[in-house]
C-alpha cells in the first residue's frame, strides 16, 4: 500500500515535470519565432524577391484541400524563412476548410472546388462588407495509373475510361482497348478499377471530366463521392496508388505526384493529333483553355474538359485559395496578402512543376495578382 | 499486476471479510470521508448521465436537420450522396456491414479468447502464462491505425490463399463465392476486428476464470472428474456471465472501430451476399472517410448515421444486460 502511494507521488511528480517541460518548450518555440526577426533579415535577402510587405511576425491559420498540401508546404517553408510568419495549413479537406472559413476561424482556406452560392452567402457574415472569393493558385494533373505487366504506353480515351470505371469493360483484351492500342499485347486479365473511398475533389474532377466528354457512357451525377457501382475503393490518393501498385491488372486515378515505380500513366486520346501524357506542362495547357466564371473579383474557373488543344491534358483539377475580397481581419491581412502575393508570383508558381503540380497560366495568374493587390 | 495475481491465488475469500466490510461501512456512513466519497461518486454518476443525454440531444438535433432533407429513404437507400442536390443517403449498407463484420469478429474471437483464458488459468505452466498474459495486454495497447496498416500491408496480401480455399469448397453456399480481386472484404474486416478485440475478451475472461471457486474445482476433482470436466462443470458455468460481459466490451470496440476498417475495406454502397467480395461499409468507417470533405449538410447526415450506431450500441448493451441478468442465478457468482 505504502509502495503504491509512493508510486503515485512519483507519477504525479513525473507528470508535472513532463507537462512543465512541454509548457516550457511551447514557450520556447514561440520565442524563437518572434525572436528570429534579426536572422530573418539575412534570410530574406537569401530567399530572393519575396516581398514581406507589412507582414509582421505572427501566425496565420489555414485549412483545406489536401490536394495542394505539398505546394503550400513548399511555399510556407520559403515564405516563413523570409518573413518570419508562421503559416499553419492543416490540410483537413476542402469541406473542413470552407466550413472553418465561413465560421471566421481562418485567414484563408484552400479548396479544390469553387465556393457554392450558399457558401458565398455564409462568407458574407465573416467578411464585413465583402464576400469570399476564389483565387486559382495550383493546378494538378490527375493521372490515370495502371499496372499491367508487359504493356507500356497504354492509350485510352474518355468513353473507354468511363466504361472501365463503370464495370462495362471488364477485361484488358477488350476490343475497345485493343483498338486504341493496336501494338500492345493485351492479356486476357480482369481489370480491377480502383476509386477513392473518401470524398474527394479528385473524384469530383475525374467524374466531371467523364460526364463532360462522354455523357452517354457516364450517367452519374458526379460529386465528391464515388457513385458508380462495382470496382474497388481505397482511402486517399496514396491508398489508391498503393493498391494499383500491389495488383497486376489494376487501374486507378490519383494526383500525378503519387505516380511511382511499377505504375505507369495512361496517355489520353483527346482527339488531338497525338495522345497526351499527364505532366505539369500539359495540365497548364489545359487550364489555359478554361474560362473565368466568377463574378466581380472572384476568379472561379470552368475547365474545358473536352479540350482538343494540342498537348493539353484534360483531366486536371484547380485548387483555390479562398479569402475575403473586403473585410479581412486587420491583424492577419498584411501577412495573408504578402503570402498570396508570393505564391502568385513567378517565383512561387515556379516551384510547382518540381512538385508535379501545374502552374496557373500567365493570363489568369495576372488577374489573380491584380485581385490580391485589391484585397482589404 | 503482481499484487492482484497474489490476491487471486490466495485461498478463496471466506465470508468474514465481506461481513466485516459491511459492518465498517454501516458504522462509517456518517464519517466525513464517506460523505465526501458518496458525493463524489454520486456526482460522477450524474455527470455521466448528463454527458450521455447531451450527446443524444446533439446527435438527434443535427440528425433531424439532415434527415428532413433526405430524398431517399434514410433506412433503406443504398447510396450515400450528400454533396449533390437533391441529396440522397441511407444507412442500410452501413447497418448491415457494421453488424455483419462485428458478428464475424465475435464468432472468431470469443472461442479463441475463452480458449486462451482457460489455457492461461488452468493448463499453462506459471512460467508461460505470465509472458503470454503480458503479450496479450500489449496487443490491447496497439493503436487501431497500426492494426489497419498491418492489415493492409500484411494481412490482405496473404488472404488470397484462404479466400481461394473458401471459394473452392464453400463457394456453392453463395456466402463464400469469390471473384478475383484484392481480398478487402467484410471477412477481412471481421478477421482484423477479431484480432483487435481478442485482448479485452481474453483478459476479462482470464480474471473471471481465475476467480472460479477452488472449492468447487477441488470437489469435482475429488469426485474423479478430469481436468476438462472440472472446467466444464465448475469453471465455465461460474464464468459465463463474465465471459458475456467481456464479449460485450469486445463487441463495443468492434462496432465502433474506425481506422482499421477504413484501411483494409474496399467500401461501396451495395450489399453483397458473399462475405468475400470487396464492398460494404460500416458506420464508423463511412464517417471517417467522408467527414473531411463533407459540407455542413453532409456532416449532419454523417451525424445521423452516428445516431443509428449509438442506438444499435444501446440495443446490444441492453440485450447483453438482459442475458447476464437471466443467467446470474445459474452461475457460480453467488456461490
Amino acid at each position: 500500500m505504502k509502495l503504491q502511494r509512493m508510486n503515485r507521488r512519483a507519477l504525479a511528480l513525473g507528470a508535472l515535470a513532463v507537462s512543465g517541460a512541454l509548457a516550457l518548450t511551447a514557450c520556447g518555440s514561440d520565442d524563437t519565432s518572434s525572436g528570429s526577426g534579426d536572422s530573418s533579415a539575412s534570410a530574406s535577402t537569401q530567399a530572393g524577391s519575396i516581398d514581406c510587405g507589412d507582414a509582421k511576425n505572427g501566425q496565420l491559420l489555414s485549412d483545406g484541400s489536401s490536394a495542394q498540401k505539398n505546394a503550400i508546404d513548399a511555399w510556407v517553408a520559403q515564405f516563413s524563412k523570409a518573413c518570419g510568419v508562421q503559416i499553419n495549413y492543416k490540410a483537413g479537406g476542402s469541406g473542413a476548410g470552407v466550413t472553418s472559413f465561413t465560421q471566421g476561424q481562418l485567414a484563408f482556406a484552400g479548396s479544390d472546388s469553387a465556393l457554392k452560392p450558399e457558401e458565398v452567402t455564409a462568407s458574407k457574415k465573416v467578411c464585413s462588407g465583402g464576400q469570399g472569393i476564389d483565387l486559382p493558385m495550383v493546378g494538378g494533373p490527375i493521372a490515370i495509373g495502371y499496372n499491367l505487366s508487359g504493356v507500356d504506353n497504354l492509350v485510352l480515351d474518355a468513353p473507354t475510361l468511363a466504361k472501365i470505371f463503370d464495370s462495362k469493360i471488364t477485361k484488358w483484351n477488350d476490343p475497345a482497348i485493343a483498338k486504341l492500342n493496336p501494338d500492345a499485347k493485351l492479356p486476357d486479365l480482369k481489370i480491377q478499377a480502383f476509386h477513392r473511398s473518401d470524398e474527394s475533389g479528385t473524384t469530383d474532377n475525374f467524374t466531371k471530366y467523364l460526364k463532360a466528354v462522354t455523357p452517354d457512357n457516364w450517367k452519374y451525377e458526379g460529386g465528391k463521392a464515388w457513385q458508380a457501382d462495382g470496382g474497388q475503393a481505397a482511402a486517399q490518393s496514396s491508398g489508391v496508388a498503393a493498391q494499383v501498385k500491389q495488383t497486376n491488372g489494376a487501374i486507378g486515378y490519383f494526383e500525378l505526384s503519387y505516380l511511382g515505380d511499377g505504375v505507369s500513366p495512361v496517355s489520353i486520346d483527346t482527339g488531338a493529333a497525338s495522345p497526351v501524357v499527364p505532366s505539369s506542362d500539359s495540365a497548364t495547357k489545359a487550364i489555359a483553355d478554361a474560362k473565368v466564371v466568377g463574378t466581380g473579383s472572384d476568379l472561379a474557373l470552368q475547365l474545358n474538359y473536352a479540350t482538343k488543344a494540342e498537348g493539353a491534358y484534360p483531366i486536371t483539377l484547380v485548387t483555390y485559395e479562398i479569402v475575403c475580397d473586403k473585410g479581412n481581419k486587420s491583424d492577419t491581412l498584411p501577412a495573408t496578402k504578402a503570402f498570396l502575393k508570393y505564391i502568385a508570383s513567378e517565383e512561387g508558381q515556379g516551384l510547382l512543376p518540381g512538385l508535379k503540380y501545374a502552374p496557373i497560366p500567365a493570363d489568369i495568374i495576372a488577374k489573380v495578382r491584380t485581385t490580391i493587390d485589391g484585397l482589404s | 499486476m503482481d499484487i492482484t495475481t497474489k490476491n487471486t491465488e490466495a485461498p478463496p475469500p471466506t465470508p468474514q471479510p465481506t461481513e466485516a466490510g459491511s459492518k465498517r461501512a454501516a458504522r462509517g456512513a456518517t464519517r466525513p470521508g464517506d460523505r465526501i466519497f458518496l458525493g463524489l461518486s454520486r456526482g460522477s454518476g450524474i455527470l455521466l448521465l448528463v454527458v450521455m443525454a447531451a450527446i443524444a440531444v446533439f446527435l438527434t438535433y443535427r440528425a433531424s436537420l439532415a434527415i428532413s432533407e433526405d430524398h431517399g429513404n434514410f433506412l433503406t437507400t443504398f447510396e450515400w450522396n450528400t454533396g449533390v442536390t437533391p441529396p440522397t443517403f441511407g444507412i442500410a449498407v452501413l447497418a448491415y456491414g457494421t453488424v455483419i463484420s462485428s458478428i464475424i469478429a465475435m464468432v472468431i474471437a470469443v472461442p479463441v479468447a475463452v480458449a486462451i483464458a482457460l489455457f492461461l488459468t488452468h493448463y499453462a505452466p506459471r512460467r508461460l502464462s505470465g509472458p503470454i498474459s503480458y503479450v496479450i495486454d500489449l496487443l490491447a495497447a496497439v493503436p487501431s491505425i497500426v492494426y489497419g496498416l498491418w492489415g493492409a500491408l500484411i494481412l490482405v496480401p496473404n488472404l488470397n490463399g484462404l479466400f481461394g480455399w473458401l471459394n473452392d469448397y464453400f463457394g456453392w453456399t453463395g456466402f463464400f463465392s469469390w471473384e478475383e480481386g484484392a481480398p478487402r472484404s467484410m471477412l477481412t474486416v471481421g478477421i482484423l476486428l477479431a484480432i483487435m478485440i481478442l485482448p479485452i475478451i481474453t483478459n476479462v475472461s482470464r480474471e473471471v476464470f481465475r476467480q472460479a471457486p477452488l472449492m468447487h474445482q477441488e470437489a469435482a476433482l475429488a469426485l474423479g472428474a478430469t481436468r476438462w470436466e472440472v472446467i466444464r462443470m465448475s469453471v465455465l458455468p461460474f464464468g459465463r456471465s463474465g465471459v458475456i460481459s467481456a464479449s460485450m466490451l469486445g463487441l463495443g470496440r468492434a462496432l465502433g472501430e474506425t481506422m482499421a476498417v477504413a484501411t483494409v475495406l474496399s467500401p461501396d454502397f451495395l450489399i453483397h451476399l458473399s462475405l468475400l467480395n470487396p464492398g460494404g461499409g460500416t458506420f464508423a468507417q463511412n464517417i471517417a472517410s467522408k467527414f473531411g470533405e463533407a459540407n455542413e449538410f453532409g456532416r449532419d447526415a454523417l451525424i445521423a448515421s452516428g445516431l443509428v450506431l449509438f442506438v444499435i450500441t444501446l440495443l446490444v448493451n441492453g440485450a447483453a444486460r438482459l442475458i447476464i441478468a437471466r443467467r446470474k442465478e445459474y452461475s457460480g457468482a453467488n456461490a
